[in-house]
């Protein structure tokens, strides 16, 4: 076996053992924690894949950003119990056999797929700050743009939606 | 130090890792009453979808991926901003994020 095939077999039953976790943990703390760490798996497959920046982006912006935002509302919501009801055991097992079965017809249908990668010579300035913000400020210069504009429109509504309401509006 | 990952892992193997994490997300949706580890299921789902297409971007050697990547980013960061507050605005009315007890709408 070599270093690479056991560096991703690492990184795979890391990031699925997390992920199981997260979903079946009690505590919706611990379930913020063990994502935490599926995306730092996650993080070390696109180091693997020679995606250097993208790695960093994607510590920075899931692990540093959004996951400290779940858990600031769950601190805030004071869900740190676990007095937390759960589903009738039936829509459990409903629930994972479904889940089951869609992994099922997943993993069959690409069971047959064929080399579609082309490994052909390796590129290992791909991933690089240099090569992506060409390609991003080249081809996709618009839809840049306007993912400046989805995310001001996300900070407007998140601001007017957690904002609570005025006493004019409460009294009406 | 460059690991030679394109002839040892066939991209198989992540289209394999990418399914099962997305049918965890899945499962997650399905299995859960708390919105906000719903929340987190969506995200986990996302991420599969992520690293697939980090990986074939970096086989086919295009770099489209990635910045596809990036936009998905974008687009999970201004969903969870408003989902929260959402949620945030939800547990001041009812003083729960159970999803079962969220039934107004149904008839």
């Amino acid at each position: 076996m070599s270093l690479t095939l056991i560096l991703f077999l690492f990184l795979s039953f890391a990031a699925v053992f997390c992920g199981l976790m997260t979903v079946f943990s009690r505590n919706p703390i611990h379930s913020v924690l063990y994502l935490i760490g599926c995306f730092f798996a996650i993080a070390g497959h696109y180091l693997l894949l020679n995606a250097q920046f993208l790695a960093v982006v994607h510590i920075i912006v899931y692990a540093g950003a959004i996951m400290v935002l779940f858990l600031f509302t769950i601190m805030l919501m004071n869900l740190n119990e676990e007095t937390e009801q759960h589903k009738p055991a039936l829509a459990r097992m409903g629930a994972v056999i479904s889940a089951g079965l869609l992994m099922f017809v997943l993993l069959a249908i690409f069971k047959k797929v064929d080399d579609m990668a082309v490994p052909g010579f390796q590129n290992s300035t791909l991933g690089t700050i240099e090569n992506l913000g060409k390609v991003l400020m080249n081809e996709y210069l618009f839809p840049f743009e306007f993912a400046s504009v989805l995310l001001l429109t996300a900070m407007i509504g998140a601001v007017l939606l957690a904002k609570k309401d005025s006493p004019k509006t409460v009294n009406q | 130090m460059l690991l030679n990952i394109f002839n040892t892992i066939p991209i198989q193997y992540y289209i394999m890792v990418s399914a099962v994490l997305f049918s965890i997300g899945v499962m997650g949706v399905l299995f859960r009453r708390n919105a906000i580890i719903i929340f987190m299921s969506i995200e986990l789902m996302l991420n599969a979808v992520n690293l697939l297409l980090v990986a074939f971007s970096s086989y086919h050697n295009d770099a489209s991926g990635q910045v596809f990547v990036f936009f998905v980013m974008a687009v999970a960061a201004a969903e969870v901003a408003v989902g929260l507050a959402i949620l945030v605005t939800i547990f001041r009315n009812v003083h729960s994020v159970d999803i079962d007890e969220l039934k107004n709408l149904k008839w």
